[in-house]
């Protein structure tokens, strides 16, 4: 059930272009979610999935596949998205987030939605998770490599260090953390709110490998999940500095756009700069190409 | 085991998990150095690369567990009952009950009886607070027995299940034949659960229903014998699964006595009275009395001492049941002929 399929780098914006209208249109419809926090991870979820991990869209348990914990589960609509786009469900059904009955909650369920692999939403405890599987990798002997992305104040929760601690500890050089470092939490800059830095300092005295990467260039977020794929004895974090509602220039940056509903002019707005997509569907098995890309191992 | 024998329902425990990791290459334990004080240490001798020391961190412990349970292994995670419950409350909530993951919370250590530590290693809301997590099975065995057979059934039950697991020796009491009965049991039966798992009466009686959790079915075996040189007769009904809970048999048990006291090694509040009180209260109102901690912490003391003073002794139960006697339908309590009716109906629709 293995499907190695990759998109060329050249390929990727226009899918995060496409991710980051989905996004949009889901949070405007819904009245409610978290714009900021999901257009700052666009590039980090469309490299993982479309370059990245092992996953079959037509088989979304398959064993064998390369896991993703979304700790910031509050980026739902990014990941709804990307799963939608890499054809895990319809794109069309996108448009039920949040609505009675959906498939789509709020913060992610793995019990509802094709493709997610944890249930995420109270912060700080997806990382530990993400060990749990990455050990059991280990102890069963398997390939698949686990893949979680932090939030930036999320790693002001205790649990998250305990997860560091434990990761470094039983050397889960099968784990990929990221962090999606956009500097600004809900109520204010992370650095006022309450400061990460020394960052990088604290991920490697924890016994990480860290590779800083800007987390809106594919290139580089490539060349990243490559080293760290590469890295032996050590579980590696990409420290991925991003921007918070990166790509609709009002939102970029302000604190009051991690939770709040879109408004009618507000989303044309923001359509208007993000570029209309090349083609507005999801990517049909056509445009996928057997990757000579990340993926292989 | 033979019946009557004091037995360490801890050590029960342990062996427990080592005969499940023999015969089952998918069970993992998890400890947070607590290994050697909740017995997964038995686990950890023999099975060292399927047993995981987290440290002192059990948050993480949790939330490791989940994704083990995620890619196919059955994690036991041992700890003492008050980290593993109010300490990761929200991880246990979140990453394992919401999901349905496969894992088992272990509390070790029940109640006030945790070994001279005073209020911060007593448990005495965790039941309150796993009763009230969807999708949660909460069992506490009465004796070292029903602790290997709660192990057993955990592990081949899918979902999360929370096992509170005594420190001590107890004597033996649990019917032989529950053992074989569970095994045959499989799949939970045509009836839903395994008999251990339901209420079930240890001793006959019809003045009064005591129904009792855990270890403290031994005090309340001590308060029938008390109650019968006075011309009383209680039952002893024996619940060990608070969730689900066997509606049905505590009906039945309260239709057929009239009047029913509860007793745990827990406050009073959402525990086994709790559970007992809303079941009676929709569905077959009896006066009622619980027995337990009544709303306070505990503090440092033998077990002896903290049963005395903390109101958990045969004597308290013996008094309770003549306090709720003296209510009761039919012996003179106020709006007697009300509840007789009332009992009646309950009896009918058993």
């Amino acid at each position: 059930m293995e499907q190695c399929t990759y998109l060329s780098v050249t390929q990727l914006p226009d899918v995060a272009r496409r991710v980051r209208h989905h996004i949009l249109s889901m949070i405007h419809a819904s009245g409610a979610g978290h714009p900021g926090g999901s257009l700052s991870c666009v590039e980090i979820l469309v490299t993982l999935y479309f370059r990245e991990m092992r996953v079959s869209p037509t088989d979304p348990r398959w064993p064998d596949r390369d896991r993703f914990v979304l700790s910031k589960g509050h980026a739902s609509a990014t990941l709804y998205s990307v799963l939608a786009e890499r054809g895990f469900f319809p794109v069309d059904e996108l448009l039920t987030f949040d609505v009675i009955d959906s498939r789509l909650q709020g913060h992610v369920d793995m019990t509802k939605t094709p493709g997610v692999d944890m249930s995420t939403g109270s912060l700080g405890q997806g990382l530990s998770a993400a060990c749990g599987m990455a050990l059991g990798a280990k102890l069963g002997k398997q390939e698949f490599r686990v893949y979680c992305l932090l939030g930036d104040g999320e790693s002001q929760e205790g649990q998250i260090w305990e997860a560091a601690m434990f990761a470094g500890n039983r050397a889960l050089d099968n784990l990929t953390a990221i962090v999606d470092y956009n500097k600004v939490q809900l109520c204010g800059p992370v650095a006022q709110v309450m400061p990460l830095e020394p960052y990088t300092d604290k991920w490697r005295s924890f016994g990480w490998s860290v590779v800083e990467v800007d987390g809106h260039d594919f290139e580089q977020l490539i060349s990243g999940f490559r080293r760290a794929r590469e890295t032996r004895g050590a579980p590696t974090v990409l420290v991925a500095h991003t921007v918070k509602g990166k790509g609709v220039s009002f939102m970029e940056g302000q604190a009051k756009w991690h939770s709040r509903p879109i408004a009618d002019d507000e989303f044309e707005r923001a359509l208007e700069e993000i570029g209309l997509p090349q083609a507005r569907r999801a990517f049909g098995a056509d445009l996928l190409t057997d990757g000579a890309g990340g993926g292989k191992r | 085991m033979s019946i009557g024998v004091r037995e360490s329902i801890r050590d029960a425990f342990g062996d427990a998990l080592v005969e499940l990791g023999r015969k089952d290459p998918r069970v993992v334990v998890l400890d947070a150095d607590l290994a050697e004080s909740t017995r997964s240490a038995k686990f950890a001798k023999q099975f060292p690369a399927r047993f995981i020391e987290c440290g002192i961190a059990e948050q993480n412990m949790v939330g490791v567990a989940a994704g083990l349970a995620s890619v196919g292994f059955v994690p036991f995670v041992t700890t003492f009952c008050v980290f593993a419950s109010k300490r990761v409350y929200d991880q246990v909530s979140i990453s394992v009950a919401y999901p349905r993951l496969n894992v088992k919370v272990c509390g070790a250590y029940t109640g006030l009886f945790t070994g001279k530590t005073g209020a911060t290693h007593q448990a005495i809301e965790d039941l309150a607070l796993m009763r009230a997590v969807p999708n949660m099975t909460v069992i506490e065995p009465i004796d070292a027995r029903e602790a290997a057979l709660a192990v057993r059934y955990a592990a081949r039950t899918p979902g999360p299940v929370y096992l509170r697991i005594a420190r001590d020796a107890y004597p033996v009491i649990s019917d032989p034949a529950a053992e074989q009965a569970c095994d045959a049991e499989r799949d939970g039966g045509a009836n839903g659960l395994p008999r251990f798992m339901k209420a079930r009466t240890l001793a006959d009686g019809d003045d009064v229903a005591i129904i009792a959790m855990g270890t403290m079915v031994h005090a309340a075996l001590a308060a029938r014998d008390a109650l019968r040189e006075k011309g009383v007769v209680p039952r002893v009904v024996a619940v060990s699964c608070l969730k689900p809970i066997d509606e049905a048999g505590i009906v039945e048990a309260a239709a057929e006595t009239g009047a029913v006291v509860t007793v745990e090694n827990h406050s009073i509040i959402g525990g086994l009275g709790g559970a007992c009180a809303e079941v009676l209260g929709e569905q077959c109102p009896v006066p009622l009395k619980r027995v337990g901690i009544r709303d306070v912490f505990g503090e440092s003391g033998s077990d002896a001492d903290l049963a005395r003073k903390y109101g958990l002794t045969a004597d308290h139960i013996a008094q309770a049941c003549l306090e709720v006697l003296a209510t009761k339908a039919g012996r003179g309590g106020v709006g007697g002929s009300a509840r007789i009716e009332r009992a009646g109906a309950c009896r009918r629709e058993l």
